[in-house]
C-alpha cells in the first residue's frame, strides 16, 4: 500500500464532467492493497466511469463481500453509501437494497473466493432474480488475505506460490453466468483500462443483472511461473472478441468502424454501446453460441475477453414484481396503510 | 343410553377432539364446527395437531367451548370423533370418563370399543357418503361435513349459522354447495333419528363473542407489517412461519397495488435460503425501506452471522420466529419456546438483542407494529418471538383496532437538509447520550456517505484495529441495550405485591396460566403472575423480582430458558426461582400447571411435567 496520501485541493486544470466534477471526486479512501495488486487497477477504472458518466456520487451504493477485493469499494466514489456485507453474502444485501430503492446505481465488487465458493448460492441467485446491478468479480484464483490457497477459479495444474498444485476442475464464473440466464456478461482483465472503462458504463447503465469477470493478478500470492492468474500468463492467453465502446444518449454514432464490424446496442435510458466484433463469426446476442464458442477457446487455453452476452429486452427484477415508479422507501405511510376504515373491513373476515 | 351428566355444568363447557387423516378435508369441517359455536356468541378455543407431512398421518383438532372464555386447553376430551381407524384405539383412551365416542360404524369395531365409563355413538357416514355422493375424492371430503352436520345435532349448534357458513365458502360454487349442504343435513338427519338430541353437552346461545374475531398469529402479525408500513418482505418457507408470508402478501395483493396501473407498493423475496432472506432485509432497511422475514428456529440458526453484523453495524431489521419444537429439524408442527437463548444471544461476538413475547394473536398485531418502531428507534435487529400454536391456531381476541393518527418512528435518520448544515457526518457517534447514534440512508446527500461494515470501527465510522477505538463503540451499544429496557413493553401483572410467592411467565403459556390461578384461587392458592412482555427486562421485571420470596418460572421448554435469562440479566436470587418447564410440542394447558403448582407448594423438588 501507499502511504502518501493525495491532497484534497484539485488543480484547476483537471478536466470537468456535464457536473462540473473532476476524477479527484470520485476517488476514495488510500487503498490498503499490496503494490501493484490488480485490484487497484480495476478501482481506477470505475472512477473513470463514474467521471466519464457524470454520476452524482451519492447516486451509488457500493456494496461488498469479504476479502481483498471487498475492500475496494471503500477506494472509489467516497459520496456513495458503502456496504460490507458478511462473506459471500453481498447479493443479498444487493436484494434488499435493490428492492427498497430502485433509482440508485448499485455496484457490487467481489472476488473469485467470495463469489464462487461461499457465495456461490447467493451469486447464481442473484442472477436468477435478474437485479439491477453491476457486478464485479476481481478474479485471481487465489484467496490473498489468508495468504494464498487456492480459490474456485484456479486452473487445473496452476502452481501455489509454495509449489503446490491445482489438481480440481475450476468454476468459470462467465460459463456459469451464461447458463444461469444472465442478461449482462463480459470478461476482461485489470491491466486493460481502455477495454474495462466502457464496460462498466455499459454495465451500470445495463436494466438487470451485469456480470464483468475481472482477471486481477495477485501479485503476491499467484503472479509466479505456473499461476494461470499472472500477467504474464493473462497477457499471453488475452483473446478479445466483441470491444464496446460508450455512446451517451445525446451523442452521434460517428462511423469510425467499417460497416458491418459495429453492432449498436440500445440501453434502456436511450445511451447506445457499440460493440466493435474483432471476430466476425461471433454473435454477442446468443447464448448457446457464445456458450460454446467459450468452451472451445478455453479448452485451448484462452481467455476470451470482451462483451461476451447482451440482452437488453430482459425482465429485471423490478418488471417481474412489477414494483411502482417511486423507489419504495420514498412511499409515503397514507400510500401504505390502509387506515381504520380498511381495517374494520379486514375484521369481517375473521367474524 | 345418555349418561345423566349433570346438564347446567356442561352448558358451553366442554371440549370436542376430532381425530383424523391429514391431508382429508377436515380442516374446512372442524372450522366450520368452532365458528359456529363462535357465531353463537359463545367463547371457543381451537388447537390444530398435524404431523409434519401432506396426506395420510394422523392429525387431531380439538375445540374447546368455554363459556368462561379460557384460552388454554383444559386437559379434557368430552366428546372424541375418532374418524382415523390408525388412532382407535389412543383416541377412545382418552375419552374422559362420562364422555362421548363418536365412530364411523360402517366399519364395525367392537375390540376397540370396550369402555363402559363413556357413550359411544356411531354413525355409518362412509357408507352414507358412498350411497350418496359420486366420486372417491369428494365421498371423503363430504364424509367430514356429515360428521359436522351429526355433532350439530348432538350439540344444538345453530344450524342456519353452519349453513351460512357454508354459503360463505363456496358463494360462487352453486354445486360445490348443494353437496356440502346435503351433507350436513344427512349427518344431522342421522343423528336426530337414532340418538336423543341435544346431549347434556351441548350449547346455548350467548353473547360473549361480539366485538371479537378468530385469528391466527401469523395472519395478525402479517396485518401488523402491513399497517407498520413495511414494504419488503423477504423469506424462505419453513413451518410454522409460511402462513406470516402468505398473509401479508395477500393483505398487500389487496391494499397494495394500484387499481389502475397493477403497478405494487411492496416487494416479497422468496429468497434462496434464510442466509439470504436476513441479507435482504439488512439490505432494504439500510436502503430506508421497512422490511421483515419470518422464519423459525432452523432458519434463526442459519441467519446468526447477519444477524451480528445487524447489531454490530446498527441496521434495524425486524424477525419473527415462530417457534417450533427443537433440537435440530425437532417437531416441525410442534410447538415450544426453546429458542429464547439462541435469539437473545445470536451471534458470535457479544451480541444482545431486543425480543418481544406477544401471547396472543392480538399481540402479535400489536408488537408487530411496535416491533419496527423499536428497530428503526434503537438501530438494530428485534425479534418477535411467537410460537406454532399462537402463529397458527385461530384464537378468539378482541376486534383489532387501528388509530389514523399512528406516524412510524424511523428513528434517527438525518434529512437531506440537516445533512447539508452538518460540517462532518460521523454515523455512530453518541450526540445525545442515549447511546443511539445517527444514520443517513443512500441517494440523499454525499456528505452522509458512509461506510457500513462488520469490522471494527471508531465511533467516527472509520475503519480500525485500536483497542481504545473499537472499545468506545462496544461499551455505546452496551449502553444502547440499556437505552432498550426503557422503551420496549412492560411485563403486566396479576395481583401484584399482594403475595409472597409469584408465577413468571412468557408467551403462549397466558391463557394457561389465567385459568390455572382460578382454578389455585378456588382451591386456596393465591398466587401473584408476572407476564414478561420482552428482552431485556424492565425495572418493574426487577422490583417483581425482589419483592417475592418464591417464584415459578412457567415456560415451554427443557432448559429453562427463562429462567436462564432471569438468573443472567437481572439481579434476582437464583435460588429463589423454581422452573416448571412444560415441553412435550402441545400448547400449554391450566392443568399442567395446576398440578406442577400444588406438587411443588407440598414438596420442593423441582419438576418437569409429561403430559
Amino acid at each position: 500500500m501507499s502511504f502518501i496520501a493525495k491532497p484534497k485541493v484539485a488543480h484547476p486544470s483537471l478536466p470537468r464532467n456535464e457536473l462540473g466534477l473532476t476524477r479527484r471526486d470520485y476517488e476514495g479512501g488510500m487503498s490498503t492493497l499490496c503494490a501493484g495488486c490488480g485490484h487497484d487497477s480495476v478501482t481506477a477504472a470505475i472512477i473513470e466511469a463514474c467521471w466519464q458518466m457524470s454520476m452524482r456520487p451519492e447516486q451509488l451504493a457500493k456494496l461488498s463481500g469479504i476479502g481483498c477485493s471487498s475492500k475496494t469499494t471503500a477506494y472509489f466514489v467516497s459520496g456513495g453509501h458503502g456496504f460490507n456485507a458478511v462473506h459471500g453474502r453481498m447479493p443479498s444485501i444487493a436484494t434488499g437494497a435493490v428492492a427498497a430503492n430502485r433509482d440508485l446505481y448499485y455496484i457490487g465488487v467481489s472476488g473469485d473466493g467470495d463469489t464462487l465458493s461461499i457465495g456461490f448460492g447467493q451469486f447464481a441467485h442473484a442472477i436468477r432474480r435478474n437485479l439491477d446491478m453491476l457486478y464485479m468479480i476481481e478474479n485471481n484464483g487465489v484467496y490473498g488475505l489468508t495468504k494464498g490457497q487456492f480459490s474456485a477459479s484456479a486452473d487445473v495444474g496452476s502452481k501455489a506460490k509454495k509449489g503446490e498444485e491445482n489438481l480440481q476442475p475450476p468454476v468459470d464464473p462467465v460459463l456459469t453466468a451464461l447458463t444461469l440466464g444472465c442478461t449482462f456478461i463480459a470478461r476482461s482483465f485489470s491491466g486493460d483500462k481502455e477495454q474495462l472503462v466502457p464496460l462498466i458504463i455499459a454495465g451500470l447503465k445495463h436494466k438487470g443483472f451485469a456480470l464483468i469477470d475481472v482477471l486481477s493478478p495477485c501479485v503476491t500470492f499467484n503472479d509466479h511461473e505456473g499461476s494461470t492468474k499472472s500477467y504474464e500468463f493473462v497477457r499471453d492467453h488475452y483473446d478479445e472478441v466483441v470491444h464496446a465502446d460508450f455512446v451517451a444518449p445525446a451523442q452521434e454514432i460517428t462511423t469510425q468502424y467499417a460497416a458491418g464490424e459495429v453492432m449498436p446496442v440500445t440501453m434502456h435510458d436511450g445511451s447506445r454501446i457499440l460493440l466493435r466484433k474483432l471476430d466476425p463469426a461471433y454473435d454477442p446476442t446468443n447464448r448457446a453460441t457464445a456458450y460454446t464458442y467459450l468452451r472451445d477457446k478455453l479448452a485451448q487455453g484462452e481467455y476470451v475477453t470482451g462483451l461476451i452476452y447482451i440482452d437488453e429486452a430482459g425482465q429485471d427484477f423490478h418488471d417481474v414484481n412489477k414494483t411502482t415508479a417511486t423507489p419504495i422507501n420514498q412511499l409515503t405511510y397514507d400510500q401504505l396503510s390502509p387506515g381504520a376504515k380498511g381495517l374494520e373491513k379486514i375484521m369481517s373476515r375473521y367474524r | 343410553m345418555l349418561h345423566a351428566a349433570d346438564s347446567q355444568d356442561r352448558l358451553n363447557d366442554f371440549v370436542i377432539k376430532l381425530a383424523n387423516v391429514n391431508g382429508t378435508g377436515s380442516a374446512s369441517a372442524n372450522s366450520l364446527l368452532m365458528k359456529s359455536i363462535f357465531r353463537m356468541g359463545i367463547p371457543v378455543m381451537g388447537k390444530n395437531y398435524f404431523p409434519s407431512n401432506i396426506q395420510g398421518l394422523p392429525t387431531w383438532y380439538e375445540i374447546r367451548v368455554t363459556r368462561d372464555g379460557y384460552v388454554a386447553r383444559s386437559g379434557r376430551v368430552d366428546v372424541m370423533v375418532a374418524m382415523n381407524a390408525e388412532t382407535y384405539a389412543k383416541d377412545v383412551k382418552e375419552v374422559s370418563p362420562g364422555g362421548y365416542l363418536v365412530y364411523d360404524s360402517t366399519w364395525p369395531r367392537p375390540a376397540l370399543l370396550k369402555r363402559d365409563d363413556i357413550t359411544i355413538l356411531g354413525a355409518p357416514f362412509a357408507r352414507m357418503c358412498i350411497e350418496t355422493f359420486q366420486g372417491v375424492r369428494s365421498r371423503i371430503l363430504l364424509k367430514n361435513i356429515m360428521y359436522a352436520g351429526f355433532l350439530g345435532a348432538l350439540l344444538d349448534i345453530d344450524m342456519d349459522i353452519m349453513r351460512a357458513m357454508l354459503g360463505e365458502s363456496y358463494a360462487n360454487k352453486k354445486s360445490l354447495l348443494d353437496s356440502n349442504v346435503k351433507a350436513l343435513d344427512i349427518g344431522y338427519n342421522y343423528a336426530k333419528e337414532h340418538f336423543q338430541c341435544p346431549l347434556p353437552l351441548r350449547v346455548s346461545r350467548m353473547d360473549k363473542t361480539s366485538n371479537h374475531i378468530m385469528i391466527d398469529g401469523n395472519t395478525a402479525a402479517a396485518l401488523g407489517c402491513l399497517y407498520a408500513g413495511a414494504t419488503v418482505g423477504a423469506w424462505y418457507p419453513i413451518t410454522p412461519s409460511t402462513s406470516l408470508m402468505d398473509a401479508f402478501r395477500g393483505f398487500c395483493e389487496k391494499w397494495r397495488v394500484d387499481p389502475a396501473t397493477r403497478e405494487r407498493n411492496f416487494v416479497v423475496v422468496q429468497c434462496e435460503d434464510e442466509l439470504a432472506a436476513i441479507g435482504a432485509v439488512i439490505g432494504a432497511m439500510w436502503n430506508g425501506a421497512r422490511a421483515f422475514t419470518p422464519t423459525s428456529g432452523p432458519g434463526i440458526s442459519l441467519m446468526n452471522e447477519f444477524i451480528g453484523l445487524a447489531y454490530y453495524a446498527e441496521v434495524p431489521a425486524v424477525i419473527f420466529d415462530i417457534q417450533r419444537v427443537g433440537p435440530s429439524t425437532g417437531m416441525p408442527t410442534r410447538t415450544q419456546q426453546c429458542d429464547l437463548l439462541l435469539a437473545a444471544y445470536a451471534s458470535h461476538g457479544d451480541t444482545r438483542h431486543v425480543l418481544l413475547f406477544p401471547n396472543s394473536p392480538e399481540e402479535c398485531f400489536y408488537m408487530s407494529v411496535e416491533a419496527f418502531d423499536l428497530a428503526e428507534r434503537l438501530q438494530t435487529p428485534i425479534f418477535v418471538m411467537s410460537d406454532l400454536d399462537i402463529g397458527m391456531n385461530d384464537w378468539m381476541c378482541p376486534t383489532l383496532k387501528w388509530d389514523d393518527n399512528y406516524r412510524p418512528d424511523r428513528g434517527k435518520v438525518l434529512t437531506k437538509e440537516q445533512i447539508e448544515q452538518l460540517e462532518k457526518f460521523h454515523r455512530y457517534l453518541d450526540k445525545d447520550g442515549d447511546a443511539i447514534p445517527y444514520r443517513t440512508l443512500p441517494g440523499v446527500h454525499p456528505k452522509g456517505a458512509y461506510f457500513t461494515r462488520g469490522s471494527g470501527h471508531t465511533q467516527y465510522g472509520a475503519y480500525t484495529e485500536d483497542a481504545a477505538e473499537y472499545q468506545i463503540v462496544l461499551d455505546r451499544l452496551k449502553r444502547k441495550f440499556d437505552t432498550a429496557k426503557t422503551l420496549v413493553p412492560k411485563a403486566v401483572f396479576t395481583g401484584k405485591n399482594s403475595h409472597d410467592v409469584g408465577i413468571v411467565s412468557l408467551g403462549s403459556c397466558d391463557g394457561a396460566v389465567h385459568e390455572a390461578l382460578d382454578i389455585l384461587k378456588r382451591r386456596g392458592v393465591q398466587l401473584d403472575y408476572m407476564r414478561v412482555r420482552s428482552f431485556p427486562f424492565g425495572q418493574e421485571v426487577e422490583e417483581f423480582l425482589a419483592s417475592h420470596s418464591t417464584l415459578f418460572v412457567l415456560e415451554q421448554n427443557r432448559d429453562a430458558q427463562l429462567k436462564s435469562l432471569l438468573t443472567l440479566e437481572t439481579a434476582v436470587e437464583k435460588s429463589k426461582l423454581r422452573s416448571i418447564l412444560y415441553y412435550s410440542g402441545l400448547p400449554m394447558s391450566s392443568t399442567v400447571i395446576v398440578d406442577a403448582i400444588l406438587a411443588e407448594l407440598g414438596a420442593t423438588k423441582p419438576m418437569a411435567v409429561t403430559a
